[in-house]
């Protein structure tokens, strides 16, 4: 009803005052993000995705500023206990509240998330563009991305890390060096995915006629790429991140898990689970808490990436 | 199709080489001392005796075909005559021998692979089972609520990670009502019905655990593929001409579905692997997993190194079957 009042008011406007205006617009141009946002919202795993991403972003940054207990406070009487008023989570061996733990490792967990999946994109997409979009290169980077497809990722990046640990926890510090190790060896190990959808866009995106114009008009390659190519591979890239996110966070706390991550006293959710497997017996409910959060976690990225494929998809959206 | 194996087959050398060649040089590049684990008492010319005598100093590619050649030549040589009995292995006494235990590593991996094999296997086709029927009724009932609980519980099986689900498994059903053991026991021998039944209990945990971990996403793909097929033309001919929706549903769309399908299950063989490290672990299945876990953790760098080379090599012949089975499956692939 607006959109088609629109055009007429400027109309009557300008009967009664000046003779001469220029023509308004009815509506301005939809951002084509609104029309996305429009068929991401009708999708309801997403959007309850997307509620529970916000809330583990909350629980892990804001969280720590409500509830004040230090992670590594060590309350030796306390150990081991159930859920109490006083430690809704219960707390571990060392009567650390399992609450401020879980806030502290889903920090680390979540930045490495974020981290690796940034670094395995800007990889990914950098090496499909340029297969892509220069001949020459296509083959050998193609060539390369099969072969890290063709490599054994888990055995590797366990060699990767008993092998390089030590020196990288000298030369960084104990957080710094492995949160860095980490979140390299999973970035360089994930990109491949997106190389190779990116390229495959781009290969039909480079027939196309606004290729053409703006070739023709001289557009030099960086700027062709950067304004004419890279926006229109976003939508696969986007949804390539969300998968990222879910990898790069389910690879953490494999290696986590395997006792070859995080130390103990700068928890993940992978640790925090690692460490409660030894408790079992006596505290079982500890293990429930970190793996909870990992597997919501992981679950709410995935329809996020579920629902943003189904609303970045034209000819899905609209329907 | 015989030219289109073979140049698979020569097109995934270079891919073995390429492959084996990063695992030695990441061991290579790595700041260890082959020596550091000696006693300290030990002069420091005599160590570089050893070091020398190690061959740490020749160049770096001698060094690499030295590896590659006890690898891929000497023994798989000592291992096939360890089966027959005959004399094929070369006596010079050269084999890759594991830091942790001084005999070689193919054996302590043969001891290994029957777990793994075990577990892994009856998992894979566990998961298969469970996959296919699930796909097809999701795709054939499209958004009925068989379709929706399907979806969402395959979406939660490879949501969740293997760790979590075994150790919430054991909670469940070792912790509180003690029906299954949690750990698997690999020195326990079949031998008569009631023995039977122990190792059933103990492998039902982690091959449940594998096998729904699969199933999840294998029946993503089976019902995508059918859901491909369905609306296809020659679904309609075949229904115009009078064929029943069962011969329809299961001869014609399914045998057309099952192409992609079947080189899914192909190529998910390695990672399902990969998988059986964590689960390993998590039953403490003494397999070929547990295996590379404890060398890592100990520093057994020639250990680290001859599993990361098989599951390598794995990962490439399975590639090479799913594609040699696609292009006997779909005989558009084939480019003869």
């Amino acid at each position: 009803m607006t959109d088609a009042q629109g055009p007429k008011q400027p109309l009557a406007a300008s009967a009664g005052a000046a003779p001469m205006v220029e023509p308004v617009p009815g509506a301005p141009p939809r951002n084509q993000w609104w029309s996305v946002w429009d068929q991401f919202k009708t999708h309801r795993g997403a959007l309850l995705g997307l509620g529970f991403f916000v809330f583990a972003l909350l629980f892990v940054y804001i969280g720590p500023l409500v509830w004040m207990i230090d992670p590594q406070f060590i309350d030796i009487r306390a150990r081991n206990s159930g859920p109490t008023l006083a430690h809704p989570m219960g707390t571990d061996q060392l009567g650390r509240d399992t609450l401020a733990r879980m806030m502290a490792g889903g920090q680390t967990s979540i930045a490495v998330g974020l981290t690796a999946m940034a670094l395995a994109l800007v990889l990914g997409t950098l090496i499909g563009l340029v297969a892509g979009y220069f001949r020459r290169l296509d083959g050998i980077l193609m060539r390369m991305t099969d072969l890290f497809l063709a490599m054994p990722l888990l055995p590797l990046l366990l060699v990767i890390i008993m092998l390089f640990r030590d020196h990288l926890r000298i030369t960084f510090g104990p957080e710094g060096g492995i949160f860095i190790l980490i979140v390299f060896v999973i970035g360089v190990t994930s990109w491949m995915q997106t190389a190779r959808v990116v390229r495959g866009d781009l290969l039909a995106l480079k027939e196309r006629e606004f290729v053409l114009a703006a070739r023709s008009i001289g557009t030099p390659p960086h700027l062709m790429i950067l304004r004419h190519i890279l926006p229109n591979v976003m939508s696969p890239i986007m949804v390539s991140a969300t998968l990222g996110i879910a990898n790069a966070i389910i690879t953490e706390s494999a290696l986590s898990f395997l006792g070859l991550g995080f130390p103990s006293d700068f928890p993940t959710w992978g640790r925090l689970l690692f460490d409660a497997t030894d408790w079992l017996q006596q505290n079982p409910e500890r293990v429930i808490w970190p793996g909870l959060a990992i597997s919501l976690t992981v679950l709410s990225v995935n329809y996020i990436g579920d629902g943003l494929r189904d609303a970045m998809d034209p000819r899905i959206r609209g329907r | 199709m015989l030219t289109f194996t073979i140049r698979r087959l020569i097109l995934a050398i270079p891919t073995l080489l390429f492959i084996s060649f990063i695992i030695f040089l990441i061991v290579k590049l790595s700041p260890s001392d082959p020596t550091a684990g000696l006693p300290l008492t030990i002069p420091p010319e005599v160590r570089a005796q050893i070091r020398e005598s190690l061959g740490v100093n020749d160049p770096l590619f001698v060094q690499y075909f030295k590896w590659l050649k006890l690898m891929v030549w000497d023994e798989p040589l000592h291992l096939f005559e360890g089966w027959t009995g005959w004399n094929a292995a070369p006596d010079d006494g050269a084999r890759i021998i594991s830091y942790q235990t001084r005999s070689p590593v193919t054996e302590l991996i043969a001891q290994r692979m029957p777990q793994t094999l075990w577990v892994v296997g009856v998992s894979y086709i566990v998961g298969v089972l469970i996959a296919l029927p699930i796909g097809i009724i999701s795709a054939y009932r499209q958004y009925s609520w068989f379709d929706q609980i399907g979806t969402f519980i395959s979406m939660l099986g490879f949501s969740v990670p293997t760790f979590f689900t075994g150790v919430l498994l054991i909670v469940i059903f070792a912790v509180n009502l003690g029906w299954f053991p949690s750990v698997y026991d690999t020195t326990h021998k079949v031998t008569d019905w009631d023995s039977f039944i122990v190792q059933l209990k103990q492998s039902i945990m982690p091959v449940m655990v594998l096998g729904l971990f699969n199933a999840s996403q294998m029946s993503r793909f089976m019902r995508a593929s059918m859901l491909d097929n369905l609306n296809q033309d020659y679904v309609r001919t075949a229904r115009a001409k009078g064929l029943g929706e069962r011969t329809v549903v299961l001869v014609h769309v399914l045998r057309n579905s099952l192409i992609p399908v079947v080189t899914v299950i192909a190529l998910n063989v390695p990672a399902i692997f990969g998988g059986a490290i964590i689960t390993e672990q998590v039953f403490k299945v003494n397999g070929i997993g547990q295996l590379l876990i404890i060398a890592i953790q100990s520093g057994d760098i020639p250990t680290v190194q001859t599993v990361s080379f098989i599951f390598a090599v794995l990962i490439v012949l399975f590639n090479l079957a799913a594609d040699v089975l696609y292009g006997v499956l779909d005989p558009r692939i084939r480019y003869d």
